[in-house]
């Protein structure tokens, strides 16, 4: 029976992850969608602790401190000092309107279901739903960063992309390196939030819209 | 000691890193600038000991075998004459005050930790190693190509950044399906991710899997190849950074990205019941090469002219992997070296032009070979020779790629062959204005380092003339290990 426990609580806390992922797409204000990252990170730091008490691999606790820390703590921290000192507390826009953007995720979930679990069908169950929930994760992270325009938005879809690879990587029984992988995108994810605390891209562009820093294309002058 | 003994490989990764603080701490860029190239130097020649040398047993993380010795050496090589280059380039723009000298020792760090960056994913044998060395090599060009600081600068390292974190992010992906499939056939652990082990192992492996994983791999290793649609970031990198950055990411980095599908379309190889993956490769390359070859026409910025000329040739390597088959890999590998040298003696003559023109715009720059003889007729050789005209090199890779194709599958030669003109016409259109006609611009002298220019199309042109028969049994062996 308490392979069935293991299996169910992986299984909670890894739909827990797609299920906040769902709650970032509706989020319109910068503030609120840093709140709900922190959650997103919270989870995943759960689940692959999970992971590291169910496969018995105690280095996969780093990784899970490393999530907690650094990624529920001190990024949603900064981040929401560089927001508030830039002024943009309040809206973001989105390119299509909400319920669209949940239909379009609830069809890439499907999609990422239909077909990691036909093709996983060798590997343990454990491993084959983790996988499936981990796709998810990466399609909608992939579609925030898609629809959304903001350069701090984008930061936050490219970090809940990055959580769902994590939980992949977590959930493969024995993958050596996962938590070189996670210091290596920790660091990646650094540069990018001190990339905009440094450039200040507001003060060279006057918004963070990415929009708007199109139009500075050497093409078109 | 005895010559035999030296250890080649650490010094391929331990020069650069130990370079790179060096650099990051020393003062004066005339100083750095010199270790740069001396450093540089030194891997390359250790690079080229790798030939004469017992090879060492691959271990678990480290790997040199036939197929990237040949990249290592290419790799180091343009290395080498870009820090000569840059070493010229960057004395100007000290001067006209675009670079800082604080902003100069980084630049140099970078520089060499590019180069560990890039050695390290073409010799790891591990498939996690190979995906943090491309990582790095991604993280230290975006901080170059965002150096000048100017708006569109950051945009470009901006767009390179996310571009680039969500291909790296899909190759981790298929990384990851990749030891799921090797792990019940290896069993768990560090061996799972060794690439000479999975090789051994996967014709046992679960082809589903195997799939899925080189379709997130292809695409996502693909977008640094700058294989359309994936390409966005590419000129935007290659206009707004440093021009050796430029030849860096043209001649190199591409190059790297595309070895790392290359070992994993060898792993979908050996196991029969996969898909042949060189479909995916045939189409995402002629995809590249149509869409740039139409691009060319509309540019009227000169590296974002070249930059296209990029993905134009990525398109064309791209394809020539899929066909696959001894010739076909065979060109394949002849026209990445070619482009590789080509394409950076390029952006070494055009990093002088834009900076004695103080213009990268095309319209403005005219009659080249009348002001900067030197330089404007290194262009113009470099453009005939990446246009694809006899007798340098990339016409024989070219016509090599083409007419295998003609032999195997007809209909698919016809849009390469229509790719590959009008890119031609393009090129020679552009040309034909920058290089002739009544010149614009300052007609000052500059110090341009022309001999790393005119070494690499000497090269060029020997190589189109006349290749050596070790050279071509190499590149063929090679050729059959591709599959």
């Amino acid at each position: 029976m308490q392979h069935g426990l293991n299996y169910d609580v992986a299984h909670m806390l890894a739909g827990g992850l797609v299920l906040v992922s769902f709650m970032m797409l509706y989020q319109v204000r910068l503030s609120s969608l840093l709140r709900v990252f922190a959650a997103h990170a919270v989870v995943l730091a759960l689940s692959v602790a999970w992971q590291a008490y169910v496969q018995g691999a105690p280095h996969l606790f780093v990784t899970a401190a490393i999530a907690l820390l650094f990624k529920a703590l001190v990024i949603p921290v900064a981040l929401n000092r560089i927001i508030v000192r830039l002024g943009i507390y309040r809206e973001i826009e989105t390119v299509f309107g909400i319920g669209l953007a949940m239909l379009v995720g609830m069809g890439l979930v499907a999609l990422s279901m239909a077909l990691m679990l036909r093709v996983t069908a060798e590997a343990t169950p454990l491993a084959r739903e983790d996988l499936a929930f981990a796709l998810s994760v990466v399609l909608l992270g992939l579609m925030m960063m898609v629809t959304r325009r903001n350069a701090v938005s984008q930061v936050v879809a490219f970090m809940s992309l990055e959580n769902g690879l994590i939980l992949a990587a977590a959930g493969a029984q024995g993958m050596p390196l996962v938590v070189e992988i996670s210091v290596a995108f920790s660091v990646l994810i650094a540069f990018i939030v001190i990339g905009i605390f440094l450039f200040r891209i507001r003060e060279r562009f006057d918004t963070v819209n990415v929009q708007a820093l199109d139009s500075f294309r050497g093409e078109r002058s | 000691m005895n010559p035999l003994a030296y250890p080649a490989v650490p010094a391929i990764l331990g020069i650069p890193v130990a370079a790179a603080v060096l650099m990051a701490v020393l003062p004066g860029y005339r100083l750095t600038a010199r270790i740069n190239v001396l450093a540089s130097l030194a891997t390359f020649l250790s690079a080229l000991s790798l030939f004469v040398l017992n090879r060492e047993e691959a271990g678990t993380y480290v790997l040199v075998d036939d197929l990237n010795v040949v990249f290592i050496v290419l790799n180091t090589l343009v290395g080498f004459t870009t820090s000569v280059f840059s070493a010229s380039y960057i004395a100007h723009e000290l001067e006209t005050g675009r670079l800082t000298p604080v902003y100069l020792r980084f630049y140099h760090a970078m520089y060499q930790t590019l180069m560990f960056g890039m050695n390290l994913a073409l010799m790891a044998n591990n498939i996690g190693v190979m995906w943090v060395a491309i990582e790095l090599a991604t993280l230290t060009t975006v901080l170059m190509v965002g150096i000048y600081r100017t708006p569109e600068a950051l945009e470009a390292a901006w767009k390179y950044f996310i571009l680039g974190s969500v291909g790296i992010a899909l190759a981790l992906f298929g990384t990851i399906l990749v030891y799921m499939a090797a792990q019940p056939v290896v069993g768990e652990g560090p061996p799972a991710m060794v690439w000479t082990v999975l090789l051994k192992n996967a014709a046992e492996f679960d082809p589903a899997l195997l799939n899925l994983a080189f379709v997130f791999l292809l695409f996502g290793y693909g977008t640094k190849v700058g294989l359309a649609p994936l390409h966005a970031w590419l000129p935007d990198a290659h206009a707004e950074g440093p021009t050796p950055i430029s030849a860096v990411l043209s001649g190199l980095l591409l190059n790297v990205a595309l070895y790392a599908v290359l070992r994993f379309k060898m792993l979908l190889a050996a196991n029969p019941r996969a898909i042949a993956p060189g479909m995916l490769m045939i189409l995402l390359g002629l995809l590249s090469l149509t869409f740039a070859a139409f691009m060319l026409y509309r540019r009227n910025d000169i590296k974002r002219l070249f930059a296209y000329s990029s993905i134009e040739h990525m398109g064309i390597i791209t394809f020539a992997f899929g066909m696959g088959g001894p010739l076909a890999n065979f060109a394949g590998l002849l026209h990445m070296t070619m482009h590789s040298l080509t394409k950076s003696a390029i952006f070494f003559a055009v990093g002088h032009i834009t900076q004695v023109k103080g213009t990268q715009k095309i319209g403005d720059i005219r009659g080249l070979t009348e002001s900067h003889p030197l330089l404007g007729w290194g262009l113009v050789i470099g453009v005939i020779a990446i246009a694809g005209l006899p007798p340098l090199g990339i016409f024989t890779s070219e016509f090599l790629v083409v007419t295998s194709t003609f032999a195997r599958s007809p209909l698919l030669a016809m849009p390469l062959v229509t790719g590959i003109l009008v890119a031609f016409g393009a090129l020679l259109l552009r040309l034909n204005g920058m290089a002739f006609g009544v010149p614009s611009g300052s007609k000052a002298p500059v110090e341009a380092s022309i001999v790393p220019l005119y070494f690499h199309l000497a090269l060029v042109c020997i190589a189109g003339l006349y290749l050596p028969a070790p050279l071509v049994a190499w590149f063929q062996h090679v050729a059959r290990l591709l599959g």
